[in-house]
């Protein structure tokens, strides 16, 4: 018996990286997808890549049926204020936005600077993050997928935080992304002649997805995270390289503990750290169309800093291959489900 | 006959033939071993080149 899904929002690249994912997973029926821009058009006309492997056409909103989950693929403050119409049509929801992902009210506002239209729901959504929530995943109906930036810091970081190991209020990130991170609305800045060869800083303070990072790792302490997030010329990806200092300077070979520990038995995480050869840390070009979360580190040998280097692409373990994830986790499939595609080299 | 890499602390299972001298690799940083000793089991870095990274 197939799962009967729908996509609200399939015309974006996160909407589309969706279907591509559910066309091929052999326990989804993917019933409508939505898109008020191209409502009639075959889906193909805008996800090229889904040539001749779907005959689907996107829909109104407005038409939508009744399904047994509905992934919502929209821009930020559009779930929250439709959400009630979409808990009619679905006893489960998958939340790709960022509208459910913080607990915290006064965080919410204070990041995103309005008021939430339905803050009672906040507690409802499970945040998306597969390794840190797989528990309250098995019981879920609503779950709030995580941010791109803050699912490669959070996975990168999130072990030392947990044992503790970490200055609480030195942490460094400075991202570098991709410009699919940035959505398929065109803009000035998008222009190719503009785009192209570009290192852009583009949110060197209070990036929203902090919040996300403040909330998964604070334990109940007081912590402070200082993330900047660049655009570099490349299309899918993103690096996060992440300064912390370590309260005794533990040898690498612990670090390397903590981090087994943590991740040992996890499908999409892989410690990526050698000292010879061309790929000796996490790369996100390989990681382009993967599920994959890889994870490097190296200890200064002059001060107690910590330098972990974690790559995903943006649009699959920062997006819909992290949605697909939990939707697996959610029936009790195998995780890897629809997700084993190992990647591309050369490329 | 199993030890421990010294780079990274994963187990290390030496087969039975292993000899004093054989190189092997570690399965999870990738470092290649030197066997030092077959029993007591104990590996150590293998010696390597000075390698241009292309930077």
């Amino acid at each position: 018996m197939k799962v009967n899904v729908s996509i609200v929002g399939a015309s974006g690249y996160t909407g589309g990286e969706l279907l591509r994912l559910l066309l091929f997973h052999p326990d989804v029926e993917v019933k409508q997808v939505t898109s008020e821009s191209y409502t009639g058009k075959f889906v193909y006309k805008i996800h090229p890549n889904l040539r001749k492997s779907t005959a689907l056409k996107f829909v109104s909103a407005n038409e939508l049926e009744p399904c047994d989950l509905l992934f919502l693929c929209l821009p930020h403050n559009s779930s929250q204020n439709k959400i009630d119409e979409y808990k009619k049509l679905a006893p489960k929801i998958i939340d790709l936005s960022a509208d459910f992902r913080l607990k915290d009210l006064n965080e919410y506002e204070k990041w995103y600077g309005h008021k939430h239209a339905r803050p009672e729901l906040l507690n409802e959504f499970v945040y998306g993050i597969p390794e840190l929530h797989r528990e309250e995943m098995k019981k879920a109906n609503f779950i709030s997928s995580a941010g791109c930036n803050a699912t490669a810091s959070i996975l990168g970081l999130y072990p030392l935080y947990k044992n503790g190991i970490v200055e609480l209020d030195r942490t460094v990130i400075e991202v570098k992304v991709g410009s699919s991170e940035g959505g398929n609305k065109v803009n000035e800045g998008s222009h190719h002649p503009e785009r192209a060869g570009v290192v852009r800083s583009y949110q060197p303070t209070q990036h929203r997805h902090t919040a996300e990072m403040l909330q998964e790792m604070s334990f109940g302490k007081q912590i402070q995270i200082h993330f900047s997030a660049t655009a570099i010329d490349m299309v899918r990806g993103l690096l996060a390289t992440c300064h912390v200092f370590l309260k005794e300077d533990l040898h690498e070979k612990e670090i390397w503990k903590i981090y087994r520990d943590a991740y040992a038995n996890e499908p999409f995480i892989r410690i990526v750290k050698e000292s010879d050869g061309i790929y000796r840390f996490p790369e996100p070009k390989l990681l382009s169309g993967t599920n994959f979360c890889d994870i490097g580190f190296k200890k200064d040998e002059f001060s107690n800093r910590l330098v972990v280097i974690s790559a995903i692409d943006n649009l699959m373990k920062g997006a819909a291959g992290q949605a697909l994830q939990a939707f697996n986790i959610m029936y009790g499939l195998n995780e890897r489900t629809g997700l084993n595609f190992p990647g591309l080299h050369p490329i | 006959m199993k030890t421990e890499c010294p780079v990274c602390g994963a187990e290390i299972g030496l087969a039975k033939d292993a000899v004093q001298g054989e190189l092997i690799e570690c399965t999870d940083c990738g470092t290649e071993l030197e066997v030092v000793s077959v029993d007591p089991p104990k590996v150590q870095e293998a010696p390597q080149e000075e390698e241009d990274w292309g930077e």
